[in-house]
């Protein structure tokens, strides 16, 4: 779709010290130049986004006319139901946030803007893509076998999950783990890659205080998942156990405990929510950096807030399981590690408002879905302190209103921070600089259908609407009118939404078709990815010409200076 | 021609090195949730302990002696790879393979003779960690000695020296995995 990604060696002068890649076709099978595998991690997360959200329609349509006819679906049972909210969460989380946030934009952006070439395993990095792609074959391939996709819910617990009499999906449910488990060994390879490469590639010149907030956070987030997936994968083979040979790990009938799953996918499932915030709150930073031509407030504060976030991350698993029968004195250490650790992500969003105020504030798209950011994520975020107090939580668990929360912060996440992404380093990406009047139409129409989508849906959690019912005019209390209206106006919000995103890949190809061409530094940034071509050759920079560090990436509007930006590599005698 | 990120060492630490550290940070979680299910069942199963009984201890410290050998060996094919003793190198990573095979052989026959009286991986919670977890280790005692095998291959030629050590680093982590396992297993009857 994207030519110029293809054209990444060519329209550049070569010489014998040029990297070269393989060409044509066998590239997308074998290159290891890391923006090419970021590219394949990008689009494979971007069509798997189309699935989910395709999955979101159907389900969204059958809740709001149930037993509908859907479009381009059919009629909705209550297998097929469970199967597409199921996967729909395990699709968007595994195949669309992790893939596009962490590994598309790591691997674009970590060798970029600490001066290297490439990743310093690029063939683990190559390899750790073919792992995902298969992984991405096998769960399509679970929704399709005998039986069909696994619909115990995206946390799979058993008994429902490991009893194929239970959940009668035999086929789906195994193949469902096996494709989460390749998915986590992919990044797993990656992770170690971004970490390494951090540590031991830097431009000379580079301390770790001058590496940008993105990177950092992407750094810190696949250690997070590193240290965090260890006893799920454990767990995945106990599931996997459970489910063929028909040991009983997870059945008291045998000894075992369903709780055990619990907290091992749980002791994963939360730091996980960091592991993809991390990346997007990275690039928010830069961002809003950028755009309001201002130093970042607090650059050190951030980092260490963000390890700690991470560390305290650990902590806080349990507050998934208040009503799973946990002892309540435990219940009332992780209320209070859960309201903890809201403190550090209030604090990164009072760093965002602090390096905006004063700042020349540019309403770029980019910055637009930056701010959006911001603003949204807090709403998420202030919702989680009425699900972390175990009081609260008794009464919201399993209801609309625990489905808005996380859909207030993984739809920032995973959407709004991936578009403020991709509408950043397009033109580093592709060399073209993207429409934005048609951008700002796109993110209009997708934030406000987002709001309408998901406000509505607290509404309907603090009437007390249980969360897995596929068709709600078989219960006469919650088939009340007025909620029925409310499902209504959020399905057709989400319609609305779905096909504002029509206008964004019409963006893409009228840009690929007749954009005007980017400049190497089009937005007037500092780190090193804004020094070098757009979009950048094979190997990044010319071999002789790699660059040198300086100084840190944020040196915007220093007083004395000419320039409001100040890059990263630019030797200080010359404007001293 | 190597990218230039493969050859930079901002740390002052081999890549490498770095790498296999990171990597066996996972492996620990991986085998710290395993073991941490194991421990508080076993806590609540007292009686677990009769299955416990029928493992045969002489036979795991036979193998935990085999495999703390190979270590031994894996560290002397260091010393000879520090020397730049290529071809001695090699023959000490042989040896530590021949220690991994000599493990992986008595733990076949350890298996066969439980299975074939009737203790499998589904007669109850206990056989269940049991072969769930010490398979996990055999799986990667095999995939260590496999990669041992390729850098044995090189080394032999003088070639990659700096392999032996990391492939040495996996082995002892290997080794300390089945150190937790040989007492939890076997031992606590």
């Amino acid at each position: 779709m994207v030519e110029p990604a293809v054209d990444l060696t060519h329209g550049h002068p070569h010489d014998d010290h040029a990297h070269h890649g393989p060409e044509g076709w066998k590239k997308y099978l074998w290159s290891t130049d890391h923006k090419v595998i970021a590219m394949q991690y990008m689009f494979t997360g971007m069509f798997m986004a189309l699935v989910g959200g395709f999955m979101a329609y159907v389900f969204r349509m059958q809740l709001a006319f149930p037993g509908i006819n859907v479009p381009g679906f059919g009629m909705v049972s209550m297998g097929e139901y469970n199967a597409l909210v199921t996967n729909h969460g395990t699709i968007m989380i595994f195949w669309v946030a992790m893939p596009v946030l962490l590994a598309a934009f790591g691997n674009f952006l970590i060798p970029l803007m600490v001066g290297a070439d490439d990743m310093v395993f690029p063939k683990i990095n190559r390899l750790s893509f073919q792992v995902f792609f298969v992984s991405t074959i096998v769960i399509l391939a679970s929704l399709v076998v005998e039986g069909g996709g696994f619909a115990g819910a995206w946390t799979a617990y058993p008994p429902l999950s490991a009893n194929e009499t239970y959940n009668l999906t035999p086929l789906g449910s195994t193949l469902w783990v096996i494709g989460v488990g390749l998915e986590f060994v992919a990044f797993l390879l990656g992770g170690i890659n971004f970490i390494t490469t951090l540590m031991n590639s830097r431009a000379p010149g580079m301390r770790a205080f001058d590496v940008p907030l993105v990177v950092w956070m992407i750094v810190v987030a696949s250690i997070l998942f590193m240290l965090s997936v260890g006893p799920l994968l454990a767990g995945a083979i106990m599931l996997i156990f459970d489910q063929t040979l028909g040991t009983g790990f997870f059945n008291p009938a045998t000894g075992g405990d369903p709780i055990l799953w619990q907290h091992l996918f749980w002791f994963f499932g939360h730091p996980e929510v960091y592991v993809v915030l991390l990346p997007a709150m990275g690039v928010v930073i830069e961002i809003i950096a950028t755009f309001s031509r201002k130093k970042v407030f607090g650059y050190r504060i951030v980092i260490f807030t963000v390890v700690a976030t991470g560390v305290l991350s650990f902590f806080v698993w349990a507050h998934h399981q208040f009503i799973a029968g946990i002892d309540p004195r435990m219940a009332n250490i992780f209320t209070i590690t859960t309201l903890l650790i809201s403190v550090p992500i209030a604090e990164l969003c009072f760093v965002y408002i602090a390096t905006l105020y004063g700042g020349s504030i540019r309403l770029t798209t980019p910055m637009l879905w930056a701010l959006a950011f911001v603003a949204e994520f807090l709403i998420g975020g202030v919702t989680g302190i009425f699900l972390g107090a175990a009081g609260a939580d008794i009464y919201f668990h399993d209801t609309y209103f625990v489905l808005a929360h996380f859909h207030y912060t993984f739809f920032p996440i995973a959407i709004i921070g991936t578009y403020a992404a991709f509408t950043y380093w397009f033109p580093k990406m592709f060399g073209k600089m993207m429409d934005e009047r048609l951008g700002k139409w796109h993110f209009w129409l997708t934030i406000i259908p987002f709001n309408t989508i998901f406000i509505p849906l607290f509404v309907l959690g603090m009437g007390g609407q249980h969360r897995r019912i596929s068709n709600y005019s078989g219960f006469a209390e919650l088939a009340r009118d007025g909620f029925q209206d409310i499902r209504v106006f959020a399905t057709v919000s989400l319609l609305i939404m779905l096909a504002a995103q029509f206008i964004f890949f019409y963006n893409c190809y009228k840009t690929w078709r007749s954009g005007p061409k980017a400049p190497k530094n089009p937005w007037k940034a500092n780190s090193l990815e804004w020094t070098t071509e757009s979009p950048p050759p094979h190997g990044n920079w010319h071999p002789d010409e790699m660059p040198v560090v300086y100084r840190g990436p944020y040196e915007f509007s220093v007083p004395g200076r000419v320039d409001d930006y100040w890059p990263q590599n630019e030797p200080p005698q010359r404007d001293s | 021609m190597r990218p230039i990120a493969t050859t930079r060492a901002a740390t002052g630490i081999a890549t490498g090195k770095l790498a296999v550290w990171w990597v066996l940070a996972s492996e620990v979680v991986i085998f710290g949730g395993l073991l941490a299910s194991y421990v508080m069942f076993r806590l609540g199963h007292p009686e677990w302990a009769d299955a416990a009984a029928v493992t045969n201890t002489t036979i795991g410290a036979f193998n935990t002696f085999v495999l703390l050998t190979s270590s031994l060996t894996a560290v002397l094919a260091h010393q000879a790879a520090e020397r730049g003793d290529g071809p001695k190198a090699a023959r000490y990573l042989y040896m530590t393979i021949l220690g991994a095979a000599t493990f992986i052989g008595v733990k076949t026959y350890e298996w066969w003779y439980e299975i074939s009286h009737g203790y499998t991986i589904t007669s109850n919670g206990f056989w269940a960690f049991y072969y769930s977890a010490a398979g996990l280790h055999a799986f990667h005692v095999i995939a260590g000695a496999v990669i041992m095998a390729f850098v044995a291959r090189d080394a032999a030629k003088n070639l990659e020296l700096h392999r032996v050590e990391l492939i040495g680093i996996y082995w002892h982590f290997v080794d300390i995995v089945w150190i937790f396992l040989f007492p939890l297993l076997y031992i606590a009857k």
